[in-house]
């Protein structure tokens, strides 16, 4: 049975219309607990990452990393791949300050950004401290699109190691045009906890 | 009496059922700013929530115009006392151009960030009084109940400056607290927030 409100369905077959739930659609939360890797691949665990959505939104809640030296990082994979190394081109620049007021930078990292197929970098490096943690947001555009390569954009904020707070901005492509469907985040060593939510915007 | 469809109860007791896909980002509270001499989002006041019921947090600030020439917007956290003075490390950068289109800058600014510092933070430079100056933007705060992490924090603001620039701030951060974080408070360097709307919203 469905529910008709003047001459508009509501709900019908289980699910309610399109239109009256809001543009931004909560699709899916994996949480990390000591784990290598999490991976969203669109059909998987209820995961979408396909044509339903133009844009997806992954947030980051209190990444924090098992290993001093880990850098927070993702790839994805091209539909039916399954080694996440698609060819990422990728800009990174980041802005620091540390608690003692002693340092600020505000610049390019060439070491950071990637022109190559492994993973690109969101974070310097993390530290294992009990209270440090990342957080911030990746937005992945039109990943199902077959004409043009699969636009990035993100921004994460670091509670670093050595008392220092570091912003970093990425913007980037995988440059393929092969459907994205399927997104990994690890470290770039050891194991990591914390939250990874997806978003389709609709 | 409860409403289902093809076996799946959608309402119930007088609530959409917790299994419906709905929106996952919430207007929790809109706040218009009259010659106001703060705004304020605190838990539990007035219809805020600002606690563990959403993963993060989003408050945009919409045209907010300050009652005196070249002063900034400005916020602080409240994390467990009623004052608005948890410590902050926060990192402050910006793009300028003017419209006389003679002056353009990239730079991380000095003066702008905290270290350590329970001062408020600020998230943009001077703003101007002129009838069609303003500020815009949004801060995204993450996991602010969280006893156990710092309190991440990251704006984008564009202003309309008093002597007629284009600023874009990008100010990031992180409460330096494991307490929880359970108020917002935007105020201007001096004088009142003359106008301006701020809209919490919390994402699922």
């Amino acid at each position: 049975m469905g529910l008709i409100s003047n001459g508009t369905t509501i709900f019908d077959a289980g699910a309610m219309a399109g239109g009256f739930g809001g543009s931004m659609v909560f699709i899916k939360k994996l949480t990390a607990s000591n784990a290598s890797t999490l991976t969203f691949h669109n059909g998987s665990s209820g995961v979408v990452l396909d044509n339903t959505y133009k844009e997806y939104i992954f947030t980051f809640n209190n990444i924090h990393t098992a290993n001093d030296s880990g850098k927070f990082q993702f790839q994805g994979n091209a539909a039916g791949g399954a080694d996440f190394n698609e060819t990422m081109i990728s800009t990174y620049f980041h802005a620091q300050h540390n608690h003692a007021g002693t340092f600020t930078r505000l610049g390019y990292r060439t070491a950071h950004d990637n022109a190559a197929t492994g993973f690109t970098m969101f974070t310097e490096g993390g530290t294992a401290e009990n209270e440090r943690s990342v957080s911030g947001y990746l937005h992945l555009f039109n990943p199902s699109s077959t004409t043009f390569v699969k636009h990035f954009t993100a921004v994460t904020n670091n509670a670093q190691s050595d008392d220092y707070c570091t912003t970093v901005h990425i913007s980037g492509y995988f440059n393929t045009t092969s459907a994205i469907d399927e997104i990994r985040f690890q470290e770039s060593a050891g194991n990591f906890d914390g939250d990874i939510c997806l978003y389709g915007i609709a | 009496m409860g409403v289902i469809s093809n076996g799946t109860t959608l309402l119930d007791a007088g609530a959409l059922d917790s299994g419906i896909a709905t929106g996952a980002m919430t207007l929790i509270k809109t706040i218009t700013a009259s010659s106001s001499a703060n705004v304020t989002f605190a838990h539990g006041a007035s219809s805020v929530v600002l606690n563990n019921t959403y993963a993060s947090y989003l408050i945009k600030y919409i045209n907010v115009h300050p009652s005196e020439n070249g002063e900034q917007l400005k916020i602080n956290f409240r994390d467990g006392s009623t004052a608005y003075d948890a410590t902050k490390t926060t990192t402050f950068f910006r793009a300028i151009h003017n419209e006389a289109d003679n002056d353009t800058e990239l730079a991380y600014r000095t003066a702008q960030d905290l270290q350590n510092g329970t001062g408020t933070a600020h998230l943009t430079q001077g703003l101007g009084t002129d009838g069609d100056q303003s500020a815009s933007g949004e801060l995204m705060l993450f996991a602010p109940s969280s006893t156990t992490f710092v309190k991440h924090f990251i704006a984008t603001t564009n202003t309309y400056s008093d002597d007629d620039y284009n600023y874009t701030t990008f100010v990031s951060g992180y409460c330096n607290v494991t307490a929880a974080i359970d108020g917002v408070q935007f105020t201007m360097s001096s004088g009142n927030i003359d106008s301006g709307t701020f809209k919490l919203y919390g994402i699922k």
